[in-house]
Order: structure tokens, then sequence, then C-alpha cells
């Protein structure tokens, strides 16, 4: 056997790290300034971050208002209603994803959350509720993983009746101050719990419109196809803050006297009818990309018009633009922060009345950096739960 | 063969525009008939088996299927594209469904069949085009082929009387014509009235008991195909046939 004579790569070439950088960020006397001016950029930001982070910020505004900023005004002794609708939420998507997620190690992870929230200083009661969040989740999966094809059926019924179950607990029943479920009136609803509502509601309601829309765009109806047009085009050209105020100062003047719709219903409506144009758009680009052979086929199999639609082109339709809909989606849920400016008191709301409070004069860095972060948790949530989506609906695409 | 025409088309007249794309076709389809058409691009003939099942709409004339005649009312038209099977060049699958979901939806939905009937139907079908191992996948994880096989199980499991070919081969790689061309000739030979508009002259030869040659919107000649091969009348016809079968 001979002496193997290998010639060893020079250092910088044996470290991946070092090669890496080399390569990346080192490649040129050009590159290199950008390099360490970016660091020196990075650096700069991130220790004015932090220092202002650590020891200037004054937490307690938040952990003192934590409650109003999560539900606002809502009465503490109805809260636990609220815990209740969580906890059927947490427990469905426990069940869906021992159903669904069933190969994703990571995804029964999420149910850990609620008691990694417990740390946040929420109080006693609270705690206790989070944890017991957790255990429900986790109660949810394990029986979504043992009976998967039983349950199925009833956890997509748990989930169609989810809202309304909401609305209920939330609300509540009897008019009637001790009576069971005593109506929790809706100017005291806010917080998170208001952004969320306003979201959901929204979203739900304005995907049905939109996808209506962009049927009625297409229609070869000439008066439901114009009325189409028209409506998407009237509500796109006006920015949502000034269909909010006439929601809000206008939409009683069409009422017949004595009728009142509710302030936060009518924020709903508004952001319903805004955001039904944006999805009606989005849907309209999926329908187009539907070739004509898949129209034809259907239709030489028999199938009628509305069968076509629902079996044959709005799957994939809508599949295809399930990006641009979550975005539209996110951009729901941001928009809602500006019902704050007709005076509900959602997310941003609370927030301007806990800074108005004497005691909390000039801490607006500190909730302003509080529910942006609230903001950005649950928009990424969405973000990625739809690329969750699309990877598992790109089975055998095309 | 009954004398009975399922088919019965008079003086057909369709426009695009200022383009007359049919000139006054008139044919009648007998029951087991196989009817090949062919002609150079732009003729009409994929035009003309459109109006059959009124994916293409008729401007003038009368089309007759199978007693029912085809104009404007919506329900005489679904009741004929129940009777008639269509397999289209590009196949025409749909992609976000499995074969199975694919050939189960219109008998499902349309003829109000239990899953169970649909599917045992279904199977029988994926075995007689010859691929029931396939049953379970996505049209996208399927050669040409075996998605035009499919697309013709797919439009019997409509228990159609009429099976439409427009050009089924057409969009295919050589070597997967056979096993297209295999299916369409058993189900001749089964008995299925088949209008086919195609160029494989080896399947008109094989199983056609008429073939029609369609020129700028007209029906130029039509004949038995040892008329056709062997004694075509038109110079038209001689001309396009020595273009296809030069190779």
């Amino acid at each position: 056997m001979t002496e193997v004579n290998t010639v060893l790569p020079p250092l910088s070439e044996r470290s991946n790290i070092l090669r890496w950088m080399r390569r990346n960020l080192f490649g040129s006397w050009s590159d290199s300034i950008l390099t360490i001016l970016g660091i020196l950029i990075v650096y700069w930001v991130l220790k004015g971050f932090l220092t202002w982070a650590f020891t200037i910020a004054e937490w307690q505004v938040i952990s003192i208002n934590l409650r109003l900023i999560m539900v606002g005004q809502y009465p503490v002794e109805h809260t636990n209603r609220l815990w209740l609708w969580l906890g059927f939420l947490v427990f469905l998507s426990g069940n869906s994803i021992g159903i669904w997620a069933r190969q994703s190690k990571y995804a029964v992870g999420l149910l850990i959350i609620p008691v990694l929230l417990a740390l946040l200083p929420f109080g006693p009661e609270p705690r206790k509720w989070l944890i017991a969040l957790t255990v429900t989740g986790l109660i949810g999966w394990g029986l979504g993983r043992s009976q998967p094809e039983a349950l199925k059926r009833s956890v997509i019924v748990g989930w169609v009746i989810l809202l309304p179950i909401i609305v209920l607990l939330t609300n509540g029943l009897s008019e009637s101050e001790t009576g069971f479920m005593s109506i929790v009136k809706t100017n005291l609803w806010g917080g998170l719990l208001l952004t969320f509502l306003l979201t959901v509601v929204a979203i739900l309601f304005s995907f049905p419109i939109g996808v209506l829309l962009a049927l009625g765009r297409r229609s070869e109806l000439p008066i439901i196809r114009w009325a189409s047009v028209a409506y998407i085009e009237l509500v796109r050209g006006v920015p949502l803050i000034t269909i909010l105020f006439m929601a809000q100062l206008m939409l009683p003047l069409f009422l017949p006297a004595g009728w009142t719709v509710d302030r936060v219903v009518r924020a709903m409506i508004a952001m319903i009818l805004f955001s039904a144009a944006y999805l009606a758009e989005n849907v309209r680009g999926g329908l187009q990309a539907i070739s004509r052979g898949q129209f034809e086929a259907a239709h030489a199999l028999g199938l009628s018009g509305f069968q076509t639609m629902i079996f044959v082109i709005l799957p994939q339709a809508l599949r295809l633009v399930i990006p641009i809909l979550v975005g539209q989606f996110i951009a729901v849920f941001k928009d809602t922060a500006l019902v704050a400016i007709v005076g509900l008191f959602d997310l941003v709301g609370i927030a301007k009345t806990v800074l108005a409070q004497p005691a909390f004069l000039g801490l607006q860095r500190e909730v302003y950096v509080f529910i942006s972060l609230i903001y950005w948790v649950l928009s990424y949530g969405m973000s990625y739960l739809s690329r969750q989506l699309e990877e598992r609906l790109g089975v055998g695409k095309r | 063969m009954t004398d009975e025409p399922i088919i019965k088309v008079e003086d057909v007249h369709k426009w695009y525009g200022n383009f007359h794309a049919l000139k006054g076709i008139n044919m009648d389809v007998k029951k087991r008939e196989v009817i090949v058409i062919f002609g150079p691009s732009g003729s009409g003939k994929s035009t003309f088996i459109r109006t059959l099942n009124r994916l293409e709409e008729h401007q003038r004339g009368q089309i007759m299927v199978d007693g029912i005649e085809l104009s404007h009312d919506v329900r005489n038209i679904e009741q004929i594209r129940m009777e008639t099977g269509m397999v289209f060049q590009q196949f025409n699958l749909f992609p976000h469904l499995t074969v199975m979901q694919n050939i189960v939806l219109a008998p499902i939905q349309v003829r109000r069949w239990t899953k169970q009937k649909a599917e045992e139907i279904a199977m029988e079908l994926l075995e007689r085009v010859g691929i029931p191992e396939q049953a379970h996948k996505f049209p996208g994880q399927l050669s040409g082929g075996q998605q035009q096989r499919v697309a013709i199980a797919r439009a019997l499991a409509m228990q159609p009387k009429i099976m439409l070919f427009d050009e089924p081969t057409s969009a295919l790689d050589p070597e997967m014509i056979k096993e297209v061309l295999d299916v369409m000739i058993e189900l001749a030979k089964s008995g299925m009235t088949i209008v086919a508009v195609t160029h494989e002259m080896g399947f008109a030869r094989a199983v056609a008991d008429r073939m029609v040659f369609f020129d700028k919107g007209e029906i130029v000649e039509q004949g038995t195909p040892e008329q056709i091969f062997n004694n075509p009348q038109s110079d038209r016809t001689k001309l396009f046939l020595s273009q296809i079968l030069r190779h």
C-alpha cells in the first residue's frame, strides 16, 4: 500500500462555517464592506431596543392591564364563559391535529401554548384555566388519534357550530342581571376578545359573499354581472375607515325608525362588506386559471352548472388562491384595528384607554410594542397554518 | 343493427362571428353504428361533434339525439348529456380528484346512484380499460395514455348510449396511442354507438361502419372505409388521404 500523500485544503476550506462565510459574506471587497455595515446596523438597532426593553421599559403597564388588553371591560364574574368556549376551541384543535396532522411531529406542540402563556403575569385564576386548556387540548388530541374515522364527522360539525357557540357564550342569554347566563352588552367587549370576534366573523361571512360576487362577476346574466362589478369596484374604491364611519353614522338613516343595530354588529357588517369585495377579486383570479376543458368535461358528463361549480371548479380555483386568501384574512385581522377610530375598544382601542389613565401616561412604547407582538404572533400563526394547508392539499396536483 | 337513427342531424349551420364554420350538415347515425369523421384542421369536424352534446350551440337546423331535440331547453340538454359520453383531446380529467372520484362523481351526483354501486361499476370499468390498480392515484400521477383511458371509463360510467370522441389520441405520445385505440376498438365491437373525430386510419379500417370527410364546414364525401380508402370520389378527399397516408 502506498503512502497516501493527501494534500488537505487550506484551513479556511476545511471549516464549513468559515467556508460559508468566505463565500457568502466576504466574497469580494464590496461584499465585505456591506457585511460589516450590516452587522453594525443590526448591532445598533438591537442594542437600542434591548437596552430599552430590559432597563428603561416599564412593563408593569402590561401586567396591570393584561385583563383589559385581553377582554376589555368584560365582567369578571362572566369570564368563565369565555374560558368555556376557548376550551371547546382548543379541544377541537386537539381533535383535528390528532386526526389530520398525524404525520406532523410538531403540531401537537401547539397545544402546549396555553401552558406557556400561563408563565405571563396572569394571576392564579387564569393560570388554572390556561393549564386546563392544554389538558383539554391533549385529551382531544388523544381521542382524535385513537378514533380518527369515528370522530371525523363530529369534529367537522363541532367546527361548524363553534362560532354560534362562541357568540352565544360571549353574549349570554337572559335579560335579567341575575338569570342564567345574563347578557353582557357589546360595549363591554374589548381587547383581544373583540379583535378576535371581529376577525372571525368578518372572515367567515365575507368568504361566501366573496365567492358569490366572483361567480356573479363571471355570470352570463348581464344584471348579475353588472351588479357584482359595481359592488366590487365601489367598495374597493373607498378606504375601509370611511365604510366603518358610514356603518356607524349612516346606517341608522336607512333603518326604520326605532330600529337600532348594535355598534359592534355595525362594525362587523362593515368589515364583512369590505373584505368580500377584495375576496371576490382574489377568487376570480383562481376561477380564471381553470381551463375551459374542465367546464366542458363536467358539462359533458351531465353535471349542472351548480354542480360543476361546487364539485369541479371551485375546489381547484380556491386551492390555487390559498396564499392570496390567507393574505387577505391576515389583512382583515389587522384592519380590525381601525374600529378603534370609530370608538370600539379592540386591541388598539383598549391600548388608547390604558394610555389615557394618568398612572400610565407616556408609556405608549410598552403598550404598542406589546399589542404589535400579539398581532404578529397571530398573523404568523395564520400564515403558518396556510402553508401547512397548501402542502396537504398539494397532494397529486397536476 | 336496427334502422332507427339515434342521432339525426338536419341542415345544421354554425357561425363564429362572420365565419361560417358549419354549412348545412346532414347526418343520420344508426344505433350501434361506428362513424369516423376526418378532415383537415379547421374543417369544422370538432365543432360538429361538439354540437351533438351542445358544447357548441348550432344556429340553424335541427339535431335530435335519442328522440330528444337539442334546443335552448336546459332539461333537454341535460337529458342528452346523460345519454352521450364524451372523450376530449386533452383528457380533461379533474386534477383535484382521484381516478375513482373522477369516475363516480357524475353517476353519484347526476344519476343519484349510491356511492357503493358507483364504485363497483367504476372498478369494473377500470378493469375493462386495463388500469384497476390506478384507482386511487391522482390524474397527474398517470401517463397520458392511462389518463385517456380513465377519461373513457369516466364517460362510460354514466352508461351512455352514444360515445363521442374528439381527437382522443392527438395529444398522446406515439407509444401510448395503441393502448387507447385498443380500448376504443373493444368498445366499438361491444356494440356502442360511436362518433369519433380521428385521423387514426387503422382504427377506421378496423371498426368504422362509415367514414365522413369534412372540409371547409361541409361533408364532402362519406362511405365505408373500403370505398373511402380504395375508391375516393372527390379530389379533396384524395388529396387529404394522400397527405396523411404518405408516412
